[in-house]
């Protein structure tokens, strides 16, 4: 397929851009990014997602498919040769949809408590949540992996891209909160599988950097802090 | 193998009804668990230690949690009348719906019901918004599955069917003829298909729920 064929609408710092990314490049098809100014939505991104008006968004010919996860199993169904993102097996895939749901509905939101939340208690609680929330996914990993590299196996697979987006924003809220979210002691599995996942071809360039993601994070603080 | 199937729900869940509704449409006999939700089974909590929550449904011992991805789940098991379109473009646009009902329009209607004050205006606005985006989804089309039911029609029969209760109670004028007139034709023929009409809770008793539940609230 023409690389113009297949195009992305993103934005770097967004963990939900990453998973379209990582699964077109898991699959070799080329596509086109298209950046969104932060701050401002383009004509293209308001006609192809009317009902949220969010990124990600991929548009294949004419056709806009929008929400992160359906849009990895629309790559996954569309470039259906190997190798597959979702598990074959009828059962693999709904735990790792339920995983997958289970880090979007549970894990994010309280990674984002952590940076609105106000004062030392508040903080720590914050903290406690999403580290909890990291031990239930430790054991997820156990289950899944059976022993290999990834959730999905020998290969990074749905829920490893579904989690594995969060990554950038993980380190980045343990340096602004001086913690270890993600270690050896709690979660060993999860720690090694973290350096692995940001390694992988398909992920390493569309990773972001901490410390451009950290600037950025710093300055939407100020953002909230001065809209208050 | 003889095919073990048992579901842990509530009667007047939507979620547990729905994953009943997709049982049925395969024809798969299966063992069904009535809930306390404020007494839980210790086999509810075994299956589903993370949310403990209905529906739950057991396959050959296995539990799957979270109502979509049971259905999703059914559709790929059962693989006759299937519940999915097959092509891979219909498919994300059936989960993206399935996913904007879920997510958007069944908190903005649930919050419409029993919020108060600034809260009930904002999420009436927001509900307004949201059930004529379904009425523009619609179209001319007989259900939002085209001419047969699919994924979004059966998560979207909590519009059509709990809201138009819920909405009876409380006094709310949202999903009317005049404000969403293929919605609500839509909402008649949907809950009027067999499959669905024998898998609904009684009508009565959801309201009888839902009028002692508003009492209770107005209090």
């Amino acid at each position: 397929m023409a690389k113009s064929d297949v195009k992305v609408l993103g934005a770097w710092p967004s963990p939900f851009v990453m998973r379209p990314t990582i699964a077109l490049n898991i699959k070799s098809v080329e596509y086109e990014f298209l950046q969104e100014d932060l701050g401002s939505k383009s004509e293209l991104l308001l006609k192809s997602n009317p009902v949220h008006k969010k990124i990600p968004v991929l548009i294949h010919g004419d056709k806009p498919v929008c929400e992160s996860l359906i849009i990895v199993e629309y790559i996954d169904e569309t470039w259906s040769s190997a190798p597959s993102i979702l598990p074959s097996d009828p059962y693999d895939r709904a735990t790792a949809r339920f995983w997958a749901a289970y880090v979007d509905d549970k894990v994010f939101p309280s990674m984002k408590e952590i940076f609105i939340a106000e004062g030392v208690e508040a903080k720590k609680a914050a903290i406690q949540q999403l580290v909890d929330g990291l031990i239930l996914l430790e054991d997820a990993y156990v289950k899944c992996s059976k022993g290999k590299p990834f959730f999905g196996g020998n290969q990074i697979g749905y829920l490893d891209i579904a989690f594995g987006s969060y990554l950038g924003w993980l380190i980045v809220t343990e340096k602004f909160n001086e913690v270890k979210l993600l270690d050896e002691a709690k979660t060993p599995g999860l720690a090694k599988w973290a350096d692995i996942f940001c390694a992988d071809p398909a992920v390493k360039d569309v990773m972001p950097e901490t410390d451009k993601l950290a600037e950025y994070a710093k300055v939407l603080a100020k953002m909230r802090a001065a809209s208050k | 193998m003889a095919e073990e199937v048992k579901l842990f729900g509530v009667w007047g869940s939507p979620f547990s009804r729905r994953v009943e509704i997709a049982l049925k449409i395969k024809g798969v006999e299966y063992e069904y668990i009535e809930e306390d939700l404020a007494n839980k089974s210790p086999l509810l909590l075994k299956y589903n230690p993370v949310h403990k929550k209905v529906p739950v449904l057991v396959h050959n011992g296995k539990p799957i949690a979270e109502s979509v991805v049971i259905i999703e789940y059914i559709d790929e098991t059962w693989k006759h009348n299937p519940i999915l379109p097959q092509d891979p473009y219909e498919r994300a646009l059936t989960r993206f719906w399935a996913k904007f009902i879920d997510e958007k329009c069944l908190p903005a209607l649930w919050n419409s019901t029993w919020s108060k004050g600034k809260d009930r205006e904002a999420a009436i606005e927001e509900a307004s918004q949201h059930l004529n985006t379904l009425e523009n989804e619609l179209k001319d089309k007989k259900f939002f599955g085209g001419e047969e039911i699919g994924l979004v029609d059966i998560v979207a029969s909590f519009v059509g069917f709990w809201f138009g209760a819920l909405q009876e109670v409380s006094g709310l004028e949202l999903l009317t003829e005049e404000k969403v007139p293929k919605l609500c034709k839509w909402s008649y023929e949907v809950v009027n298909q067999s499959v669905i009409k024998e898998n609904l809770p009684s009508r009565d008793k959801l309201i009888a729920y839902f009028s002692a539940r508003f009492a209770d609230a107005s209090k």
